[in-house]
């Protein structure tokens, strides 16, 4: 029972679901060097230009590209009511993934790609060649609900290669202190379970933030790391349960009860901004924030000053300029009908990266203030203070 | 036939704009997976016809095999140039997000790069579509297909020109971003041209190299065969697409237009001078499919973006309007639309009087001018309306008379107005736009055509 949670991007890009399973034997062919050598060679690309081999091998093993991360789902299952598990056999493009990290998953819904974030919640070794993702299903999400309802074996979808700065460090630190909440679970999860499987023995405390006992996934699994090894500490508070010793939301009495040395541990939290924005200020009261390692899952809200809104964007390759207002640099473009590349649309997966050329930016993730030389940026947090100029 | 250009009251064209984006946005919100099916649908079927024809010249040596290998490879490139290469390249598909259906990304089979048939046929062409003197698809600078362009004695060569275009079209359609008659005008610029250059060989090269080396190689002592066979099938779809294409916007009773009665046309206007300056042709569904659905040539020009399947469904509606609005619906079968168009070449290529059975010229007692002022440019972006953007470039000055013409008429457009009486004060006469030869220099027409 791995998991994966959605991060909540609203729209995105997509990839095209195939309707047949392949068959095996044309699965194993694709997944085979001598078919990738042949396919990779100059001579098949020149005479299959322009459109090149992906093009035409495509229509017979719909997993198979030399350029392309795909994968072909070979298993799914519903480990609850509102979650679906996919077992995915990625193609060899696959580079495996760091604890933390996440993949993005394209799958075509009524003929337009969507593109989602989902963090693998398997240890490291576990994904070097297949993947699992479990995928919390929500009421109004486009592509959960759709994968629930039609994610099918031999459904082809197309992924991204794991990405994401929120992995362990190594060496591994000598005391460390993992935060999750609600289904921000998920890449922490990944972490703890590497460091089990990574054998492992300094101190490791884990402490989830649910609302309730109930929503506690992979609970079980939880209390089995604990049980098999010594030094992994378990700690489970329910936000809104009075009745147990801790609940509610994070304090510094919560952590000391929890962990007695808890300001010299190194902490990944990853859940909602509150809960990131909590432990930050409980380590930067000592000057320790540098230990805080955070993700949030949930897309960040444009906050800026009327005073940072009066200026120009102009996006120079189109020749298009608008008047910048409090929307992300992504907005700005979008509303002006020109369709930047995006994915994750909260500053994570940098497909919108775009050059900056002049003029500052505030970074709505960070509040932080660019400088004002040409520089790489990522529009979709990005807003404009003042006149800026981007290569779009 | 109509010889005179019809005209259209303010009001008229106002609504006429109104009816046409109203359409098109009901099929853009029906847009979907019976989309996506189609057109791959379509490119499985090319892509096997393109398997089946290379294979079966390996077996050149017997005529049948021969003869259904050049058959099938026609159709393939047929297939891959214009229902899908021209379509997915306008931007048709690019609502799916899927890069194999990009129009920016999309490449095809022929000789033309990609990346140049979008500035000359996306931008120039559907931007200025019959307007002489910057719609260079109006003969493709080696063709007098206009009366108003003087005759010369160089034009009694009209019919063998065409005859070459027709039989060698893809170098044609490649070389036409080049602008080579401009360069005989006196305007070599050579250095900017050099990059497209570059584009062309390293795209006419591939080609070269696929058709006429290495599958012919491939194939052994048979060799000659499959060089020949591939010659056939580059040239069948050659024609054939030249025939498609010229039969477009040259057939009888199609429309030119002049650069100034062109200027800030509104997007009524737009849309009249595409509906004015292009023909369909009759046949059937599978005629359809092989011209690209440019049998659609009027849908077509009037929603370059919308996946070119659904023409055959708006037709109707189009020409149901056309009756309202009581203008010409250009429609006939091939073989008459395009004996007209071989008639007009001829015709074109000994000076004399016009029979006037095309275009009319444009005159001074001409009570109203197609063009009016107005600030909505043609704007095709997908499911949006007109921005500010598209209204008119900051600095573009407008004609002040005809701005306070519009105001009195039409109230409705007080934003626009004050927009443009804005900028009265730059200038009261109006400007003429530079010629588009500079890439990028256009701002709101370029976009326009960035996103179509």
């Amino acid at each position: 029972m791995y998991a994966a949670f959605e991060r909540s991007a609203t729209r995105d890009l997509a990839r095209a679901p195939r309707r047949r399973a392949t068959p095996a034997r044309l699965r194993a062919l694709g997944q085979g060097g001598v078919l990738r050598r042949l396919a990779g060679s100059s001579l098949l690309g020149a005479l299959t230009a322009p459109h090149g081999v992906d093009r035409y091998l495509e229509l017979v093993i719909p997993s198979f590209s030399l350029h392309d991360l795909r994968a072909e789902i070979v298993e799914v299952r519903y480990p609850t009511l509102n979650s679906v598990t996919l077992r995915l056999q990625p193609n060899e493009l696959w580079q495996g993934f760091q604890a933390g990290q996440f993949v993005s998953l394209t799958v075509e819904i009524d003929g337009v790609r969507r593109t989602r974030c989902y963090s693998p919640a398997v240890s490291e070794s576990a994904g070097a060649d297949e993947l699992e993702l479990t995928i919390r299903v929500h009421p109004h999400g486009l592509v959960s609900q759709y994968l629930r309802a039609h994610a099918h074996p031999g459904m082809v979808v197309e992924l991204t290669q794991a990405s994401g700065d929120f992995v362990l460090p190594s060496p591994r630190p000598k005391r460390l202190l993992l935060i999750s909440g609600g289904s921000g679970i998920t890449p922490v999860i990944s972490m703890l379970r590497t460091l089990c499987d990574e054998g492992h023995d300094a101190p490791v405390t884990f402490l989830h933030y649910a609302r309730q006992e109930h929503e506690v996934a992979y609970r079980a699994e939880l209390e089995k790391l604990a049980s098999l090894h010594t030094n992994v500490h378990l700690a489970l508070v329910y936000t809104r349960e009075r009745t147990r010793g801790v609940h509610g939301h994070l304090t510094h009495t919560q952590l000391h009860a929890v962990d007695r040395s808890y300001r010299r541990a190194e902490v990944y939290v990853c859940g909602p901004p509150g809960l990131i924005a909590s432990a930050r200020a409980l380590w930067a009261n000592k000057g320790l924030e540098k230990q805080v390692h955070g993700e949030s899952f949930l897309p960040p809200r444009v906050r800026t000053g009327p005073d940072e809104v009066n200026g120009s964007v102009r996006f120079a390759a189109s020749d298009v300029e608008v008047t910048g207002g409090a929307m992300t640099l992504l907005e700005h473009a979008e509303q002006a009908g020109l369709t930047p590349a995006y994915g994750c649309r909260m500053g994570i997966c940098h497909t919108c990266t775009c050059r900056k050329l002049s003029g500052q930016v505030r970074n709505i993730n960070s509040g932080e203030l660019s400088s004002s030389e040409a520089q790489d940026i990522q529009i979709c947090s990005s807003v404009p203070v003042g006149d800026v100029e981007l290569d779009l | 036939m109509t010889n005179t250009r019809p005209q259209l009251s303010a009001a008229q064209l106002q609504s006429l704009g109104t009816e046409l984006d109203a359409l098109r946005q009901r099929v853009i919100e029906d847009l979907g997976d019976r989309d996506v099916q189609y057109i791959r649908k379509l490119i499985r079927a090319q892509r096997a016809l393109e398997v089946s024809g290379r294979g079966l010249l390996f077996l050149s040596v017997l005529p049948p095999a021969w003869l259904a290998g050049v058959s099938a490879l026609s159709l393939s490139k047929i297939l891959d140039n214009m229902e899908i290469g021209h379509n997915v390249m306008h931007g048709q598909y690019d609502w799916t997000g899927d890069p194999a259906l990009s129009g920016k990304e999309f490449e095809w089979d022929t000789a033309c790069p990609a990346e140049q048939w979008r500035h000359s046929h996306n931008y120039m062409h559907h931007t200025f579509t019959n307007i002489l003197g910057k719609d260079r698809d109006i003969g493709y600078g080696v063709i007098r297909m206009s009366e108003e362009e003087p005759w010369e004695p160089r034009w009694l060569g009209n019919p063998a020109y065409a005859l070459l275009l027709a039989l060698f079209f893809q170098y044609g359609v490649a070389m036409h971003d080049l602008e080579i008659e401009r360069i005989r005008e006196g305007e070599p610029e050579w250095r900017s041209r050099r990059s497209l250059l570059g584009g062309i060989w390293r795209k006419v090269r591939g080609q070269t190299l696929k058709d006429y080396v290495l599958f012919p190689l491939l194939s052994g002592p048979q060799a000659p065969l499959v060089l020949g066979a591939n010659a056939t099938a580059n040239l069948v779809r050659n024609v054939w697409a030249f025939t498609i294409i010229f039969c477009g916007h040259f057939p009888d009773g199609t429309f030119e237009f002049s650069e100034e009665e062109t200027e800030n046309e509104t997007r009524g206007e737009w849309y009249l001078r595409q509906m004015l300056g292009s023909a369909n042709l009759t046949g059937s569904k599978l005629f359809h499919i092989l011209s690209g659905n440019l049998s659609f040539q009027i849908e077509h020009h009037l929603y370059p973006d919308i996946p070119a399947h659904r023409y055959a469904e708006i037709a109707e509606e189009v020409k149901e309007i056309c009756e309202r609005y009581e203008l010409p619906y250009n429609t006939g079968p091939l073989h008459s639309q395009f004996g007209s168009v071989v008639r007009k070449i001829f015709r074109l290529a000994i000076p004399g009087q016009s029979r006037s059975t095309t275009a009319p010229l444009r005159t001074a007692s001409t009570p109203r001018t197609l063009a009016t002022n107005g600030n909505a440019r043609a704007s095709t972006a997908r499911g949006r309306t007109p921005t500010a953007a598209d209204r008119g470039t900051p600095g573009k000055p407008k004609e002040a008379g005809a701005t306070k013409r519009r105001a009195g008429a039409k109230p409705a457009r007080a934003a626009s107005t004050t927009r443009a009486s804005a900028s009265k004060a730059v200038s009261r006469k109006p400007t003429r736009r530079a010629p588009a030869k500079k890439r990028g220099v256009d701002t709101t027409a370029n976009r326009a055509a960035n996103l179509r």
